[in-house]
């Protein structure tokens, strides 16, 4: 009964989502306010019915309902409760539910708060957000139909792929579909400026909100799923530039190309023309991963041709939205007017620069992501694009994107001064110079000689970040008193911006620390043996067989110490999932500032000796750390009064002139 | 040239960071070559070659027992006494282009190749075009300064 009722839910949802598109954009065109105002229940109504048709998948999986195909393949009953749940996305159905389930959210998110939106952008925007959501829908109920039954139901369910079953997989999908499906708001607000034919600074004021809260989402998901493969897959490396990590970082870069790029448009009314491209440009990025996760075009262009249902139904919908937003961008975009002028040398040339930088970027991972498939389906013939391609096209164009960071802020709006905002980065320069010097002394001999460079460009974002907090506080020129006020005074999104560099200075020597000095060692251990490795002295005291709620492991106990003092204890292992059928490996890891020690157990050799691969892997947390400190940065921005969703605010009768005006 | 030259050793320590031996392996204790410098050489091959049953992963990194083989196969033909490129040629010989994670250049992948900086040159140029058109546009638009009044001024009176 819960099934069936989640699955009527679905299909009033996608009659709703249907009315949602049709009813408001007639009556934005016929200028009816009653139509247009339709747009806003229908979007609240839409979010309570996919929700209803979620909470009932939810509640299938947690009372391991089998009749119900779905959590048959994908659930068992002795799995914990925790995976219960996240099974819900761990399929493809379900992750479908959860996709339209977020999009619906954003939908109705901006029904309610965007009550100073100009009524017919609003209308416009609900209706292309319920036609996305209605392809969608379609999509769920024609292929992808959670909620079939099977007769007779069988007694326990055939489980879900171990290696999913970890805390972080279970809410790393959430946080990235928020992001992908996020970015629909660009796009519906982008087509919606489209279709009126009329664009200003205060349209780039409504998208920056949601723009950002799908890019911070985003960011802790791409960080989640790459903490993950860190831990679990049991060799310690943290990007592999595989094609569905690729399909997540491509709208990434768009994305943040598009933060910077709406910024220049609200502040200065410049770049508007682009930054409507982009809007279109990232969303289609996100469609496009999900047709490349979803359809199995990646595993094999032949998979696709076998069971081409799925894929063809997403490549209809990719075509329809992309091609659609872009013949309308053509047909619409030269109406727009044109902004504000700007010298090369200012903080617009520089977000400019920015939006180079990322957009080539991000066309190279496009290119490399999706050139083998092409040449496949054109020539046959087979080649694989991997991280030594990206290190030599993606990474060159990172280098001077990071040098240039730091610059940007400082310079001025229309002409700025570059001898002048150098001159506020002389300490920082000066710093992160002085310490690659000390890096080369230091490690001299080991690692990649140039790898001190990289530390300093690290540095150099941090350092960059706090000298434009410093100078716009006027700290050393001002009094103390005067500073003090100053740092109260700044604006949030000030402080948010500068939050956001730094954590990306912290990934980059995160990612170069390791990668340039991660030590390991690859040994056969017998019990009563030890090791060395990082400072550290592992001692091998033998492998006990546990039992988990729904596996059996072989662990490996190492007692771990440094200088002669213990500090913890490692038990890499192997875990058996009994129901799966299927092996994973756990890392033990023992993390520091310093670096993690991480230890993997191999396979058993002759005479009770076991294969042992350890690693240190010194500051490879900054990486993660460097990726939450961008999410806080951007939420911060985010609770800046300007960004709020709900600008002017509420219980707040005539404060939107204000508002508007700073 | 300071930055410049800076720009290009940094572009090179990112990329052959992670490209070094050194880095993280799925490579077990018993696969293990007895010399350091063959070993550490196998390894350096190894990172170049992609596991034909995964997702762009180096045999290196990966734990499918066919990565194994063919690690144990690099090594193999390493103590055999062959150079790098011999073992990659032979790699490549009997399981195809599709093994090598970084494409040679031919043909069919001169536009991988290329494309990004072919991207990066045209985008450039429409930012350069964009800039001009629209600082001619502003400048056309500009008021008129005394002297072109006054030549105004004399070319409307002498008709």
């Amino acid at each position: 009964m819960i099934a069936e009722t989640g699955h009527y839910a679905l299909i009033l949802a996608l009659a709703v989502a249907i009315v949602q598109t049709v009813l408001p954009l007639a009556g934005a065109r016929l200028r009816d306010p009653q139509l247009a105002e339709i747009a806003v229940p229908a979007a609240r109504i839409q979010f309570v019915l996919i929700a209803i048709a979620f909470a009932a998948l939810t509640v299938a999986y947690v009372t391991s309902d089998f009749s119900v195909k779905n959590v048959w393949q994908n659930s068992h009953s002795a799995k914990p409760l925790l995976y219960k749940i996240s099974g819900v996305w761990g399929n493809h159905e379900g992750s479908m539910v959860l996709w339209v389930l977020i999009l619906a959210l954003f939908g109705a998110s901006v029904a309610t708060y965007g009550a100073n939106l100009p009524r017919g952008l609003k209308a416009n925007v609900l209706a292309v957000q319920g036609s996305i959501a209605a392809a969608f829908l379609l999509f769920i109920i024609v292929t992808s139909n959670p909620f079939t039954r099977l007769s007779p139901a069988p007694f326990d369910g055939e489980g879900l792929n171990p290696i999913l079953q970890d805390p972080a997989l279970a809410i790393h999908p959430p946080f990235l579909y928020a992001g992908y499906v996020g970015f629909s708001m660009a796009f519906s607000f982008a087509v919606a400026a489209l279709i009126d034919g009329r664009i200003d600074a205060a349209w780039a004021r409504w998208v920056r909100p949601w723009t950002l809260a799908a890019w911070m989402c985003l960011t802790l998901g791409i960080a989640l799923g790459s903490w993950w493969a860190y831990y679990e897959l049991g060799w310690g490396g943290f990007w592999f530039w595989d094609p569905v990590e690729n399909a997540s970082f491509m709208p990434w870069l768009a994305g943040t190309a598009l933060l910077h790029s709406a910024l220049v448009m609200e502040k200065r009314d410049a770049l508007k023309v682009w930054t409507i491209l982009l809007a279109i440009i990232t969303f289609s990025l996100s469609l496009m991963g999900t047709f490349l996760v979803r359809s199995g075009v990646l595993t094999s262009v032949h998979a696709f041709a076998v069971d081409p249902a799925r894929g063809v139904f997403i490549l209809a919908i990719m075509g329809f939205f992309i091609g659609g937003a872009l013949a309308l961008f053509a047909w619409r975009a030269p109406l727009l007017s044109q902004g504000g002028l700007f010298a090369p040398i200012s903080r617009e040339g520089a977000l400019v620069l920015n939006n180079l930088l990322l957009t080539t970027a991000c066309a190279s991972v496009l290119v490399g992501t999706l050139y083998p498939l092409a040449l496949e389906a054109i020539t046959g013939e087979k080649i694989s694009v991997g991280a030594p391609f990206f290190n030599l096209t993606f990474v060159p164009l990172m280098v001077p994107l990071l040098i240039a960071v730091p610059f940007g802020p400082l310079l001025a709006w229309k002409r700025g001064d570059v001898v002048a905002a150098a001159q506020r980065l002389m300490a920082a320069a000066a710093v992160a110079l002085a310490s690659v010097v000390l890096l080369f002394a230091f490690t001299w001999g080991r690692g990649p000689w140039l790898a001190p460079f990289g530390i300093g460009l690290g540095l150099w974002l941090i350092l960059g970040a706090l000298s434009e907090i410093a100078y716009r506080v006027k700290l050393r020129e001002a009094a103390f008193a005067e500073t003090w006020r100053r740092l109260g005074n700044l604006p949030r999104a000030a402080y948010g911006s500068a939050l956001a560099h730094a954590g990306l200075g912290l990934a980059v020597i995160g990612i170069v620390a390791t990668t340039a000095w991660r030590s390991e060692a690859i040994i056969a251990l017998k019990p009563g043996e030890s090791a060395e490795i990082g400072g550290y002295t592992l001692a091998f005291k033998g492998v006990a067989a546990r039992d988990g709620p729904n596996y059996r492991e072989q662990a490996a106990v190492f007692a771990v110490t440094r200088g002669g003092r213990t500090v913890t204890e490692l038990t890499p292992s192997k875990r058996k999932f009994t129901v799966e059928r299927t092996d994973t490996t756990e890392a033990g890891i023992h993390a520091s500032w310093r670096g993690d020690l991480y230890a993997v157990l191999g396979d058993p050799l002759k005479d009770g000796a076991y294969s042992i691969r350890l690693y240190f892997n010194p500051l490879v947390r900054l990486i993660w750390i460097g990726a939450l400190v961008m999410f806080l940065g951007g939420a911060i921005s985010l609770s800046d009064r300007r960004l709020r969703v709900g600008a002017p605010k509420r219980g707040e009768p005539r404060a939107a002139p204000a508002a508007a005006g700073e | 040239m300071f930055w410049r030259s800076l720009l290009a050793s940094l572009g090179l320590v990112l990329g052959i960071a992670c490209l070094a031996p050194g880095s993280a392996h799925a490579v077990q204790a018993d696969e293990v070559l007895t010399d350091p410098a063959l070993e550490a050489r196998a390894r350096d091959i190894s990172a170049g070659l992609r596991c034909l049953v995964c997702q762009n992963q180096s045999i290196d990194d990966s734990d499918a027992p066919l990565a194994k083989d063919l690690r144990l196969l690099v090594r193999e033909r390493l103590t055999a006494g062959d150079s790098n490129q011999e073992v990659v040629d032979f790699i490549v010989a009997r399981y195809g282009e599709f093994v090598l994670l970084k494409p040679r250049l031919s043909r069919g992948t001169l536009l991988l190749w290329f494309a990004t900086p072919a991207v990066f040159a045209a985008a450039l140029i429409l930012i350069v075009l964009a800039y001009r058109r629209r600082r001619a546009a502003a400048d056309g638009a500009a008021p008129l300064s005394a002297g072109e009044k006054r030549r105004l001024k004399r070319l409307l009176d002498e008709n």
